[in-house]
């Protein structure tokens, strides 16, 4: 009984979503009641968590298969406060696009689920299982504008090469299991000390299932085509959510059951890395479209944060999850900009739609410009700490040339960040856009930029909460 | 000193940006926008004055020196000045409150975003000169960036893409390095204070690399001949006040960069890496020189020129005796005033006429005279001519020189006449000459605004060219400081 009251979290949003199924069934046109629902229950299981990581240092459940720690529980947070604040500025997206179905915020608490599953498991077929509930419900939402042939081409697509990707991650986990004799964390990490061809190839594999999920070059071919065709809250969802999930399980994969095996991984976690900084930023340079150029933005970012995992110290981690935790706030307020380029009821794509964005609306470019800069990493804005970070615990292990090489990136990235800069502030202007838009949008867009702006004062509250994640 | 008198003068002109942002202003004079910054930028300077006035120059360490826990365990902000950086922070304030007052009189467009801007500009240029720690001189060097890119981007000439992200890539893959040598310093040594680093040193084993490092950063800020190709382009297409901020202002930072950092915490490598700065420098000198000969375009001429006056100061710096350095700060400074002041001359006549090619003027001395005046003191000054500041500063800088090498003293020298060749032909074909180009009969000779700043900027020229003893008593303190821990750490080394 002790054990279930610790699961709370997710009972509470299994219920939810077997009450809200009903509600929405039953009830006619309750999008909205179904809506605020979801809204409500996301919000207080981030409550919920967030009282039992006050007690909680790390305690094992159900026969050692689930895991309640305090990286689970940070990241449950901010996954939580995060889908929160993605569903609540993209319903007026969806509603204008005529998408506002109760389907909608109920596959979305789905996905949710199995993320918070899938941050806790401690067992590879816990872990398995949530993984695919979070795919399932994501296929979905993939396809969600069914009338758009993009949008059933992006599920689609997405379905297929996850599909590929989950039985590449089946295949490791069985020969992992194979070896170790367990599907169990601890007691595969006890048992991997042997070096053998096959243990390898089980690590690679579950690497590969993994990477495909942060989509890591080169397993990021999905990313750009899926991120494009799905509807942009959809979009929005694909760059936050289920990045600090698959953050979560990348770290304890790498850092319980195969942290003997440091030797093994190491490498092909830089090469990850290189590859996706390097990748992401090149790739990036010719895109017109924002949704295909936010898809390599993120492949590049993600490239940063596997190059903190890969110093395979406790400082690196931390440094990778402050890492993600100030890119979710700047995409936040980066897709805040963009669910607000409406113009008589059509939102707006193109990279040129946002010309001379800065004579009409001097605050919202203002912010845009902000949250640009930070991406690219340009000080005294969030992003260079988030960066800064990283490189810190690269170089402590003296990794000089993975630094370097990662700076170099940043320089080549922040030209097409510069390029958005340079359409929003020097080009002409065209029409003005809508600028009436729902206060949780606008709320979100000041939150990001004044997190981002301010960042520079008080540096290390974020530090101070991350540096208690101590898996090692 | 318990007022943060430091912090103040950093965040001031961040706080009247604010103001500026929020201030409503819908007439076309923009009267509110202008008074805020006006004001902002008078307060900033007469503060700075304040601390000219109030510093002690006697005491060669630093001084209003603030030290708060920034990163918990990591780094400390940490502010303080000592002869070195005060002049540069009183140019900063100077020069800003000069650029204000112009804008406030020419722009007409986005006005308000320019000042901001410029203010912005400001907190960064000052947070450059007075951080005593590693990491947060970097912020400050760094963010500087994006208020230029901003400055060239938006009022710049035609080209102003182009070289808005040229400047920007360039000066960014220069630092990033930087980045990476001070992260390093931090787990070498522990700790990023700059004090505590002078005191303790860095391994000599690891001094040659940090200070490429930090060298490849310095170098194209500075710029550096063959990394240089970034500042004509960022001067031509800059709007006036653009160019004035980059040549009197950013430039400097790498100049005082080396010398607080590539001087002071790395004794040894600077000492072997002193004849790559020399051939560095000498070929900036003399390339550049020949390079601003043949020049259409005048406000590319200046920036030539301005590429081979950094080429003395940086051999100054590295000469490490009491008179290179002083004279490179000297240089420095002269520089700052000179080139702004140029720049401002070819702002004046561009403004009138819109072009910048010398073959379009030639012949205004009789309708501007008051300009002519102007443009012959600041070209003069430029060429080093004994009675302005550039010939203190170049004189000391080729002593200086000479007790280290006398090929080096002699190659500059040559850049000396160079210098005055391409300058005072500059000067005869705008100047002098035949009245070919009819529309330059309808020109207005200098209105009082221009008026007031060609002679605030003048005055100090020619003062401290003939009684230079003021400033160099403000420098004399930390110079010699500077020189004999240098050579402290480098006896105790070897």
């Amino acid at each position: 009984m002790n054990n279930l009251n610790l699961i709370l979290p997710e009972i509470l949003i299994s219920l939810a979503i077997m009450f809200l199924l009903m509600l929405g069934v039953f009830k006619k046109n309750s999008t909205e009641l179904v809506f605020n629902i979801t809204l409500i229950v996301l919000f207080v299981t981030a409550v919920i968590i967030f009282n039992e990581a006050l007690t909680i240092n790390k305690i094992t459940l159900f026969n050692q298969s689930i895991i309640i720690d305090y990286l689970s529980s940070y990241m449950k947070i901010v996954a939580l406060i995060s889908a929160f604040l993605v569903l609540i500025i993209s319903s007026s997206y969806l509603k204008t696009v005529k998408i506002f179905k109760i389907e909608y915020p109920i596959l979305f608490l789905c996905s949710v689920l199995g993320m918070m599953i899938m941050m806790s498991s401690n067992d590879l077929i816990v872990f398995y299982m949530a993984l695919e509930l979070q795919s399932l419900a994501l296929y979905v939402l993939a396809t969600f504008d069914r009338d758009q042939k993009k949008s059933s081409e992006a599920g689609l697509k997405y379905f297929v090469l996850s599909a590929l990707s989950s039985g590449l991650l089946l295949y490791g986990c069985s020969l992992i299991y194979g070896f170790s004799g367990s599907t169990n964390f601890n007691i595969i990490a006890n048992q991997l000390n042997s070096n053998s061809y096959a243990l390898t190839f089980g690590i690679v594999f579950i690497l590969v299932g993994l990477a495909f999920k942060i989509s890591a070059v080169p397993f990021h071919m999905w990313a750009p085509d899926v991120y494009e065709g799905s509807p942009t809250s959809v979009t929005l969802i694909f760059t936050m959510v289920p990045k600090i999930a698959a953050l979560t399980v990348f770290i304890r994969f790498l850092y319980i059951p195969f942290f003997n095996l440091i030797d093994q991984w190491q490498i092909i976690i830089i090469f990850l890395s290189i590859a996706s900084m390097l990748f992401g930023a090149i790739a990036a340079i010719g895109q017109t479209n924002i949704k295909r150029l936010i898809a390599y933005s993120s492949i590049g970012h993600m490239g940063y944060v596997l190059a903190g995992l890969a110093t395979g110290s406790n400082e690196g981690i931390q440094s990778s999850i402050l890492y993600l935790s100030i890119y979710i706030i700047m995409n936040l307020g980066f897709f805040s900009v963009l669910l607000m380029l409406k113009r008589n009821n059509q939102y707006f794509e193109d990279i040129k739609d946002l010309s001379g964005l800065s004579q009409h609306h001097p605050l919202l470019s203002l912010s845009l410009l902000l949250i640009l800069f930070s991406l690219a990493g340009i000080p005294p804005l969030a992003g260079f700490f988030a960066k800064f970070y990283v490189f810190k615990s690269v170089i402590e292990q003296s990794m000089y040339f993975l630094a370097i090489i990662g700076l170099v990136t940043t320089v080549i990235a922040a030209f097409f960040y510069l390029r958005i800069i340079k359409i929003i502030y020097f080009d002409k202007e065209i029409e003005k856009y809508d600028t009436d838009h729902i206060i949780w949008l606008k709320f979100s867009l000041l939150f990001s930029t004044i997190l981002i702006l301010f960042y520079f004062i008080y540096p290390s509250q974020l530090v101070e909460v991350v540096a208690k994640i101590n898996i090692i | 000193m318990n007022f943060p008198i430091l912090s103040s003068l950093i965040l001031l002109p961040a706080i009247g940006s604010i103001f500026l942002f929020f201030s409503k202003s819908n007439d076309n004079k923009n009267f509110i926008v202008k008074y805020i910054a006006l004001f902002t930028s008078i307060v900033n300077f007469l503060i700075s004055i304040y601390l000219l006035i109030a510093f002690d120059s006697s005491i060669p360490s630093f001084q209003f020196v603030e030290d708060k826990i920034w990163i918990e365990g990591f780094i400390n902000y940490k502010v303080g000045i000592d002869g070195i950086s005060i002049l540069f922070i009183v140019l900063t304030t100077f020069i800003s409150l000069l650029c204000i007052i112009y804008l406030n009189n020419s722009v007409k467009t986005r006005l308000r975003e320019f000042l901001i801007a410029i203010l912005i500009m400001e907190s960064f240029m000052i947070g450059v000169f007075c951080s005593l720690d590693l990491l947060i001189f970097y912020l400050f060097f760094e963010a500087g960036l994006i208020p230029m890119f901003l400055i060239i981007g938006i009022w710049g000439g035609p080209k102003r893409v182009y070289s808005a992200f040229k400047f920007f890539l360039y000066t960014l893959l220069g630092s990033v390095l930087m980045l990476v040598a001070i992260i390093s310093i931090y787990w070498i040594s522990g700790t990023t204070d700059i004090i505590r680093l002078y005191e303790e040193g860095i391994d000599p084993k690891y001094q040659n690399l940090l200070w490429l490092a930090f060298f490849s950063s310095f170098a194209v800020k500075t710029p550096m001949w063959p990394v240089h190709t970034w500042l004509p382009d960022a001067h031509v297409e800059a709007p006036t006040v653009g160019s004035v901020l980059l040549a009197a202002i950013l430039l400097k930072m790498a100049g005082y960069g080396f010398i607080r950092f590539s001087l002071g915490l790395f004794p040894i490598a600077s000492e072997t890496f002193t004849p790559l700065i020399y051939i560095l420098s000498l070929a900036a000198i003399i390339f550049t020189s020949l390079i601003a000969l043949m020049q259409e375009d005048i406000k590319k001429l200046i920036a030539y020129s301005s590429v081979a006056h950094m080429g003395y100061v940086t051999i100054g710096i590295f000469t490490l005796n009491q008179q290179g350095l002083e004279g490179s700060i000297l240089q420095m400074i002269s520089h700052g005033l000179v080139s702004a002041a140029l720049f401002l001359c070819v702002g004046v006549i561009y403004e009138r006429m819109h072009s910048r090619l010398i073959s379009s003027y030639g012949g205004i001395v009789s309708i501007i005279p008051k300009y002519s005046v102007f443009f012959m003191i600041f070209t003069l000054a430029a060429i080093g001519l004994p009675g302005t500041l550039g010939f203190v500063s170049e004189f000391l800088i080729l002593m200086g020189s000479f007790i280290d090498s006398f090929l080096v003293a002699f190659i500059a020298s040559i850049g000396v006449i160079l210098g005055a060749a391409y300058m005072l032909w500059l000067y005869k074909r705008v100047v002098f000459g035949d009245l070919t180009n009819t529309d330059l009969a309808k020109m207005n000779d200098l209105n009082s605004t221009e008026y007031f700043i060609l002679i605030s900027l003048a005055i100090p020229i020619l003062v401290f060219g003939f009684y230079p003893d003021p400033l160099i008593n403000i420098i004399e303190a930390s110079v010699k400081n500077l020189i004999e821990s240098h050579n402290l750490n480098l006896i105790s080394k070897y």
